[in-house]
């Protein structure tokens, strides 16, 4: 009886990944997965922070798609290394500040190391040839294959037969007969392998993976840089960027204003990092200030952060500033007038 | 078999899940761990991946502010 082969599978929670693997296991081949978090994976449900949004479904798409597929998911931190891709990527950004051929490359190169760690025999992914501009570009296939190491052991079920022979097909591990040739951005030949799986419920196949696709995270986190004159990030940094209203209304310092319960919640957990200000007379959002403020500066911050609460028509309404050394300061201060909010300072 | 607390409150989903999954890769078959979340969402995934991995989740409670799961872990 032949050795069974293993593969393990790139799962992103998508539908690409979550057809790969089922085409593997199709053809007899035992599938593990594996999951990377690099910080800015929008799989962390961070959205499930708004109280508003707690009635939408919570789930993580990528323990959904191996729960679906019955096989092993091996999710990864990889927070730490993913730094230099994001702040040194050798093949740029994309439209915003998403590297994601040199995330592809290093996932990949990531994937093969577990491979060789754990013993198992071939890496698949979800990749779609021209399905994406950076990543899935058709001259851009072959550079994934070179420079993660992977080389002829990155097999991409759904596109094989567009592709040169890979070792798994070469050696007959899997018939190539039985792969895809699927190009381009159309997605009615992967919803209708869903529909010939049974597949439901899926997660959106356009619905993107990464908060580094997005122009106003990315907006937020170039402003993080210039202001600290560096780029560099700690996982807090980026979680925060996901938070709230972000205001620039000084070079020097930025507020984090909440929009809601789940967010003012969320937000308390920093209290100790940062300075902050509460509103004490009326309901208001809890504003984390990121930055060394004078009193001065204090004070219209204050007026901002009222703005944002139910005085925002009173006279005046009273402020607790608490330093992030502990010392704390309550006073009163007219909100500021909506007028008077520049629109620049949005970030 | 032992009991084994782990705290994984103030991080986001999936931070919890590699917590869980890094805590029990540690611990021996039958060994019960008892995990204390802040996200929510934590109540759905950290069963999502017990199952998957064929782990046992015995209990599972939810109040305002924490989620506490109890896992007895598979051989």
């Amino acid at each position: 009886m032949p050795i069974q082969k293993k593969a393990v599978a790139l799962i992103s929670g998508g539908l690409d990944s979550l057809l790969a693997a089922r085409l593997m296991l199709d053809q007899g081949i035992h599938v593990e997965g594996i999951n990377f978090y690099t910080g800015f994976c929008v799989e962390g449900h961070t959205h499930a922070i708004r109280k508003k949004d707690k009635k939408k479904p919570k789930r993580n798409n990528a323990l959904w798609s191996a729960e679906q597929l019955g096989i092993k998911l091996h999710i990864i931190d990889i927070i730490e290394e993913y730094k230099d891709v994001l702040i040194n990527p050798k093949h740029g950004y994309g439209a915003n500040m998403n590297p994601c051929l040199d995330c592809k490359i290093f996932m990949v190169s990531k994937a093969k190391q577990w491979m060789e760690e754990n013993g198992f025999d071939f890496i698949i992914t979800g990749e779609v040839m021209g399905q994406r501009p950076m990543s899935q570009r058709k001259d851009l296939l072959p550079v994934v294959v070179r420079e993660s190491g992977a080389d002829d052991r990155l097999l991409r079920p759904l596109c094989a037969k567009n592709l040169a022979a890979t070792l798994p097909e070469r050696e007959g591990w899997v018939d190539r007969e039985q792969l895809k040739d699927f190009s381009g951005r159309n997605r009615k030949p992967q919803m209708a392998l869903a529909a010939e799986f049974g597949f439901e419920d899926y997660a959106t196949p356009a619905g993107g993976c990464c908060f580094l696709t997005d122009k106003n995270y990315s907006d937020k986190l170039v402003d993080l840089w210039q202001a600290r004159n560096k780029k560099d990030y700690e996982l807090d940094d980026i979680m925060l960027l996901k938070v709230g209203r972000h205001l620039r209304p000084q070079p020097h310092y930025k507020l984090i204003v909440s929009r809601e319960d789940g967010e003012n919640k969320f937000l308390k957990g920093y209290k100790k990092q940062f300075s902050t200000i509460e509103i004490k007379s009326h309901n208001g959002p809890l504003t984390l200030v990121d930055g060394e403020l004078s009193d001065e500066d204090f004070q219209f911050a204050s007026r901002i952060a009222a703005r944002f609460s139910q005085g925002r028509d009173a006279q005046s309404v009273t402020v607790k500033v608490t330093r992030k050394d502990g010392e704390e300061k309550t006073f009163d201060i007219p909100p500021m007038p909506a007028s008077e909010i520049q629109q620049e300072w949005y970030i | 078999m032992s009991h084994h607390t782990l705290d994984a409150r103030n991080s986001l989903c999936p931070m919890p899940v590699i917590k869980t999954q890094n805590k029990i890769a540690e611990l021996q078959a039958g060994d019960v761990l008892e995990v204390t979340c802040t996200d929510p969402g934590a109540l759905n995934d950290i069963p999502a991946w017990c199952r998957i991995n064929g782990h046992l989740v015995k209990d599972s409670l939810e109040n305002d502010d924490e989620v506490v799961i109890v896992i007895q872990v598979a051989g």
